[in-house]
């Protein structure tokens, strides 16, 4: 167990070394220091002391991979690649283009992120499942039939459309809770309860439809047969053995989820003006601050890598059958 | 009759919707007494599950029972509702299955599982419970309940595993145990081992077991009665004994003639012709008349059920004139004697051929052991002769077939076929020499590619070996070997899945005859096949090896293929060879303790050849960590000291064959 | 009329897919296992009415692929036609008058009036503040307070007639056609349809075809005379920017996954087919791209093609060209990102087939790797890429909404439903709300996707033997 957790984390290295390769192509070879330096100054009429300036300022004015002007080890450390890229391996995120420090920012950001992710996926986990298990229940009836439908129906509707329609009809007509901002501690719920509403709802399309046919997959089994057999009624089947091992695939399914929920959700976070990470990325993209979304890449591919490890440890603490080697 | 535990009449179930559901099940009449063994015998397809579903209610979303009357004692079960009827599964009706992989639940201990039979039976206190999941895992002979409780059903071989659904099956005290093929799934010394359980329990028990199977060998070993289903209905009822003795339908007297055995080597099988209707018609004739021998006039009409005595009856026409049931006259064709081939060099010589596969471990996968599929084994194989592989699932003998044709990499070992070393050859002069040894397996849906044409699969490997070039030539050459497998020229432009089990199975010796093989590889060919279809396609391979000259590799467990076409016998065991010499001698008089056992827990039609099953304790250890010295010893009734440290060659005894035993050597 | 063809490179790309899908038609209607379960999905009637809906799509995304510079009226000194710089579509062509009524700014749908209070100087000279009438919406009318809702019943009374004519010959011409192949009278042939006793459900397909033809005369009638949809911030009408879409959304739907799917079914199989180091190397490279959160992948491309095409802004001829590279470059991103889902699918299947009996015994003829690939695994793992393909289109679609709302969609001048949405939600705000946009490409978005998920999942049923058993 122990060997195998440290394999991966091995085995993260080269992808997260990859990652940085890619992004650094992305960054700093197409797009090169002097096109974000006139992109930030005003495209036109800037004069090339001006641009100078504003890469000293920011460390952009280092060779990319190779200085020949250093000695030592300082021809490699001395570079762009080093010290934007590879830093980010001590997760020392730096500053961003407009002089904040990208570490603190996130570990700021990152609790409102969480205060909406963790209740969405909590809560719609429990409805997607409860209902799930109740078309299961239901199975080959019309409940079942249109259950399915109203779930194909929920899913084919844009995600923008829940948030501008639920800001319209509860913040708007019904001024129930605030189009949106933020506040700290208990009076943050009231900005809250809608974008998790809103979350919860938007999944239950998807998710609902994926566990019915993860249920309906465990109900046909041999074993389930067997548990008929024994006298079992209907009820105790569901609930000890399919939900038992159907909680198997959607456990995991969770847990790889899991890191990423510091990530944030884009669209919900920046519709309703909460300080997340997500809105921060969000921000960062149209203000092109590249140092934000570098850092962000990074800490996304870490929790993504993360999160495949948890899937792996999760496996095993639910199914008896898998053991680590 | 008051000694009668179930009467099922008219019984009709059928599976799926729209304006031609399949009739399963379609008026099926039984009467089962306390105590008794009742066997329900016939072919996959006949419909004998779906008769022991419905019965349980258990049947599939699709299926649906349509009329008849299930009587368990007094209680109409049809009639009950659906809470009622829970108290009768796995009261005083209970049921194992054909599977034991898949029927156990693999997230809950083999204790939660066999605890929630007992709680929904005898209450809810945890301590009597525990005492009572205890004693039925003692009661199915577990050994070490007390820690097997814990475990989960991976944990577990298959035949404890179905011992584990047998004990499930015993916690409500059941008055009849319907075991629905019980032990199909397990090897024959496994499923002696259960066959012989089920009979324990029976008599410590005194319930009823209703015992569907396909297996005539195991009806003749536990069964009282037997009653024969065929295409959704039953066509004979009778004692075991004078079942075996004489059977009255055509069906089950084709049933007994296509069973191969040494007694017929020289004879072709008998086979039944065609295959079994497709059950979503309207019957108005008899429903085996397409296939059966002796149909005439009448057999137009559907016939009645004819009792010939209380318990006893058939449905055929056949009956209503006694005198021309038993008048039929066995005609065998037999095969041309067979060229003898002694004297001449061996087609293919093995020598110690290993195959092992890594096992990876720890931070970097060292390797740190090797599961070893394959330790040293060696035979030949003369030109025309067919060497028979014996083993139980899991020795290995799969896996020394694909050695042989490098299908799998061998770790170590010689290859020689005619002159080329196969190891050490270039891939390209491999692929070459690749004509001259096929292969055919088990699995006859697996084993085609379901998205080509029939021509197109025979194709192939004359295309690949470039032996006929002109595309005319190719599709002349295909209907010519359709034609002698026995398949007619239209199969030609069809799709495999057109085509039933033994069918694909011809197409199978039809492309691998297509490059002009001088040694094929029978990897289990008619395993997964109905008896009557497995005759059909030895008799093809016998008559093939004779018109042709081919030789065999003939890879299997059953040993009345083994008698019927084999020359050789290897025995097979935990990757090596245990005993090895002519079919004669061997399956006479085997020598290997093994071997013995082996043989002796096959379950044999013939009453009168009936001996005593050597019981082997315990399951075949994994290749991956044998036992010191002899493999074989923990299991072995005759296991000596010597047997635990060191490992007894393979050595020539003066009868000519080889064994690998130290008492044998102490013997001489 | 048309004047010089422009080929943009997605409408070479479409009409590639098109082509395409038409070659694998003819393959496929040669084989029996790809026939078979088309012939399933036609046969369903969930499959036959979104069948219906989403050819009407592709009709107009098609229609909507053929540029051109329309000629001018005007002749030059030569006495030729002078063509215009403009590069329209022949859907827009068919739709001039919608694309060149423009108001002067928002109007409500099947509105007459303007939405906001201007200063209009009248007659007299006198100025008030009042709603002023709309250049071409209801224009017609001399005094729309009163003459308006009949107005509206009117033209709505036509377009009916008008499309239910259509329906009405649309089914004889099916049922006499029915009647020529079946070989019998049209009077049978009507009977058994409206009885729907027959295989495809004719019956279905009528009813949804002809609801499409009804809505589609309705809406031709109406938007004659008025907005139907109304108009956006700069008067254009929002009911031709929610068809423009159309092309859009497809576009996004479908090029993206053909654009990975070479990638995707290539390395997959090779990954699960040799195994060893190639594996390694591609579930890698997989491994590595799906680490980094897509949308960042995304934005960051967009981004620098941004840079790249604001510094090279001479290499482009026309706005229409910029705007279409930028699309094919997000679907190519889109395609780089999505491609390892199905490439880590078809390892998985194609490491289970090389175990499979047939391709062992391929191997024992002597048969090469490439042509065990292409004969024995391709065939068989058909089907995932099929499924996936349709399965991915409708998420597609979505995804495009939502990554023009962040700026890292398509272009900003281009016609496309997240657009409409983004522009629309900063007038959210607006008392009263201005909502026909936001409905609008809601509207045309939901029917596209939920056609696509529902014919997806017949087309799964039917392409999945497990799923279908399990029913």
């Amino acid at each position: 167990m122990i060997a195998y957790i440290i394999r991966r984390m091995l085995y993260a290295i080269p992808i997260l070394l990859g990652v940085n390769i890619l992004t650094f192509v992305l960054f700093f070879v197409v797009n090169s220091p002097d096109d974000m330096a006139r992109m930030h100054l005003g495209m036109k009429r800037v004069t090339t002391e001006a641009i100078e300036t504003w890469k000293a300022e920011r460390g952009y004015d280092k060779p990319l991979l190779f200085n020949q002007a250093s000695e030592g080890v300082g021809q490699l450390t001395d570079t762009i690649f080093f010290q934007k890229s590879l830093k980010l391996f001590q997760f020392d995120f730096g500053s961003s283009d407009s002089d904040r420090d990208i570490g603190y920012d996130i570990s700021q950001r990152m609790w409102p992120s969480l205060a909406i992710a963790i209740p969405v996926l909590l809560v719609g986990l429990m409805v997607n499942i409860t209902y799930a298990l109740l078309i299961a229940f239901f199975r080959a009836t019309y409940i079942d039939i249109w259950s399915v439908v109203l779930c194909v129906v929920m899913m084919s509707i844009s995600g923008l459309f829940y948030i501008i329609g639920g800001q319209y009809l509860v913040s708007k007509l019904l001024h129930l809770v605030p189009i949106s901002g933020y506040d700290t501690g208990l009076s943050a719920i009231k900005f809250l309860i809608l974008p998790v509403l809103i979350g919860v709802i938007g999944g239950i399309g998807a998710g609902t439809r994926w566990y019915r046919t993860l249920f309906l997959e465990e109900i046909n089994r041999d074993y389930v047969r067997t548990a008929r057999a024994k006298g079992l009624s209907e009820v105790v089947v569901l609930f000890r053995h399919v939900l038992k091992n159907a909680m198997i695939p959607i456990l995991t399914g969770v847990v790889v989820v899991l890191p990423l929920l510091f990530m944030g959700s884009l669209i919900t976070e920046s519709f309703f003006g909460i300080p997340g990470l997500g809105s921060y990325t969000i921000d960062a993209i149209s203000r092109q601050d590249f140092a934000i979304v570098r850092a962000m890449v990074f800490l996304g591919s870490v929790l993504y890598i993360l999160g495949l490890l948890l899937t792996d440890i999760s496996y095993t603490l639910v199914d008896p059958r898998v053991r680590l080697s | 009759m008051s000694d009668i535990l179930l009467k099922v009449k008219n019984l009709q179930t059928w599976l799926g919707e729209g304006d031609r559901p399949v009739r399963a099940v379609d008026g099926v009449d039984l009467t089962i007494r306390k105590g008794e063994t009742f066997a329900l015998l016939g072919e996959s397809g006949c419909g004998k599950s779906m008769t022991a579903l419905s019965i349980m209610r258990l049947l599939p979303p699709a299926g649906r029972i349509k009329g008849g009357q299930v009587l368990l004692g007094k209680t109409s079960l049809l009639d009950l509702p659906e809470f009622a009827m829970r108290e009768e599964r796995g009261g005083r009706m209970a049921m194992i299955f054909q599977e034991p992989m898949t029927s156990l639940n693999p997230v809950m201990t083999i204790g939660q599982q066999i605890g929630e039979a007992v709680r929904i039976r005898e209450g809810v206190d945890k301590e009597s419970r525990d005492l009572r999941i205890i004693e039925l895992l003692n009661s199915v002979g577990i050994p070490d309940p007390e820690r097997r409780v814990g475990e989960y059903p991976h944990q577990l071989s298959g035949g404890m595993k179905q011992r584990v659904m047998i004990a499930m099956a015993l916690a409500g005290r059941p008055e009849l145990l319907i075991a629905d093929e019980p032990t199909t799934a397990l090897d024959v010394t496994i499923q002696a081992q259960v066959l012989n359980l089920l009979k324990t329990l029976q008599q410590q028990t005194g319930m009823a077991i209703l015992l569907i199977t396909h297996d005539l060998g195991v009806v003749a070993e536990v069964a009282d009665r037997v009653a024969v289903m065929y295409a959704g209905q039953i066509i004979e009822v009778a004692e075991s004994e004078r079942f075996f003795r004489l059977p009255q339908h055509p069906y089950s007297q084709k049933l007994f003639q296509s069973l191969p055995d040494s007694n017929k080597r020289s004879q072709r099988l008998a086979v039944i012709q065609g295959s079994v209707p497709a059950l979503n018609q309207i019957f108005t004739a008899c429903r085996f008349m397409d296939r059966c021998h002796r149909a005439f006039g009448d057999c137009h009409t559907a016939p009645e059920w004819t009792a010939l005595s209380d318990d006893e009856g058939v449905r055929c026409h056949l009956s209503e004139q006694p005198e021309l049931l038993q008048s039929e006259v066995i005609q065998q064709e037999s095969h041309q004697p067979i060229a003898s081939g002694v004297g001449q060099a061996p087609l293919l010589d093995v020598e110690d051929l290993k195959v092992h596969f890594p096992i990876h471990k720890g931070v970097f996968k060292r390797t740190v052991g090797y599961v070893k599929a394959v330790d040293g084994v060696s035979l030949t194989i003369a030109p025309g002769k067919t060497l028979a592989l014996v083993g139980e699932s899991g020795c290995g003998k799969t896996t020394v077939g694909k050695g042989i044709l490098q299908l799998v990499k061998p770790t170590e070992g010689r290859v020689t076929f005619e002159t080329d070393e196969l190891t050490t050859l270039s891939s390209r002069a491999l692929r070459s020499r690749r004509s001259e040894l096929q292969i055919i397996f088990q699995d006859p849906v697996a084993s085609m590619n379901p998205r080509m044409l029939v021509s197109d699969i025979i194709e192939e490997g004359m295309k690949a070996q470039k032996i006929v070039r002109d595309s005319a030539q190719r599709r002349a050459r295909v209907m010519e070997l359709l034609e002698q497998v026995g398949l007619p020229a239209d199969s030609a432009s069809r799709y495999p899945h057109e085509f039933s089990g033994g069918q694909r199975q011809r197409i199978c010796v039809a492309r691998a005859l297509a490059v002009d093989p001088k040694l094929i590889i029978c990897d289990e060919p008619t395993s997964a096949l109905d008896v009557s279809v497995q005759a059909q396609i030895l008799n093809l391979l016998k008559s093939l090896q004779l018109s042709r000259g081919l030789a065999y590799l003939f890879i299997t467990h059953n040993i009345s293929v083994v008698a019927y076409l084999a020359d050789e016998v290897a025995v097979m065991y935990l990757g090596r060879i245990v005993e090895r010499g002519s079919v004669d001698l061997l399956l006479a008089e085997p020598k290997h303790p093994y071997t013995q056992a082996l043989l002796s827990a096959v379950p044999v039609v013939e009453s009168t050849s009936r001996r005593t099953v050597i019981r082997l304790e315990g399951d075949m250890p994994s290749p991956a960590n044998p036992p010191t010295g002899c493999h074989f010893h923990p299991r072995c009734p005759i296991a000596m000291e010597q047997c635990r440290t060191a490992y007894p060659e393979l050595r020539p005894l003066p009868d000519g064959r080889l064994v690998s035993c130290f008492k044998v050597e102490d013997g001489l | 009329m048309m004047g010089e063809l422009v080929i943009l490179w997605t409408d070479a790309l479409i009409f590639m897919l098109v082509l395409f899908s038409m070659a694998f038609g003819i393959y496929a209607a040669g084989k029996e296992h790809l026939r078979g379960p088309w012939g399933l999905v036609v046969r369903s009637r969930v499959g036959v009415s979104t069948l219906v809906i989403l050819s009407f799509y592709v009709v107009v995304g098609l229609l909507d692929s053929v540029h051109f510079h329309p000629l001018l009226d005007s002749k030059d000194q030569a006495g030729q036609q002078t063509q215009s710089a403009e590069v329209i579509s022949l859907f827009d062509y068919l739709v001039t008058p919608l694309r060149e009524r423009q108001e002067k700014t928002y109007s409500a749908p099947l509105a007459t009036h303007l939405y906001a209070k201007e200063s209009i100087e009248l007659a007299s000279g006198e100025v008030v503040r009042d709603f002023p009438r709309l250049t071409f919406g209801g224009a017609h009318l001399e005094n729309p307070e009163q003459e308006w809702s009949r107005d509206i019943w009117r033209l709505t009374g036509i377009g009916v007639l008008k499309g239910l004519l259509v329906s009405v010959v649309v089914t004889n011409i099916l049922i006499a056609l029915l009647a020529g192949r079946w070989k019998t009278s049209f009077g049978a042939v009507a009977k058994v349809l409206i009885k729907e006793e027959t295989t495809v459900p004719w019956r279905v397909l009528l009813a949804t075809l002809s609801s499409v033809i009804l809505v589609l005369f309705w809406s031709i009638e109406l938007s004659s005379q008025y907005h139907i949809l109304g108009t956006d911030k700069v008067g254009e009408d929002v009911f031709y920017q929610a068809l423009k879409s159309i092309r859009t959304g497809l576009l996004i739907g479908t090029l993206t996954t053909l654009v990975m799917l070479p990638a995707a079914i290539l390395l997959g199989i090779m990954a699960g087919y040799y195994r060893g180091w190639v594996d390694d190397l591609i579930q890698y490279t997989y491994t590595t791209l799906n680490s980094i959160p897509g949308v960042l992948l995304i934005a960051a491309a967009i981004l620098m093609l941004q840079i790249y095409m604001s510094n090279h802004a001479d290499e482009f001829n026309s706005l229409v060209e910029r705007a279409d590279l930028r699309l094919l470059f997000l679907c190519i991103i889109l395609g780089v990102t999505s491609w390892t889902g199905l490439c880590r699918l078809l390892r998985g299947e194609a490491m289970k087939l090389r175990e499979v009996d047939y391709v062992q015994a391929a191997v024992a003829f002597g048969v090469g790797h490439f042509t065990i690939i292409v004969r024995h695994i391709l065939p068989n793992v058909l089907h995932i890429v099929l499924i996936t393909v349709v399965l991915d289109f409708s998420g597609l679609v979505l995804a495009e909404a939502v990554l023009s709302y962040v700026n890292i969609g398509v272009d900003p001048t281009m016609n496309s439903w997240g657009n409409m949405i983004n522009s629309a939600r900063l007038e959210m705000a607006r008392e009263p709300v201005v909502w026909w946009s936001l409905l609008a490409s809601m509207l045309f978005m939901f029917v596209l996707v939920l056609s696509a998920n529902l014919f997806s999942d017949v087309v799964r049923d039917a392409f999945d033997p497990r799923l279908r058993s399990s029913r």
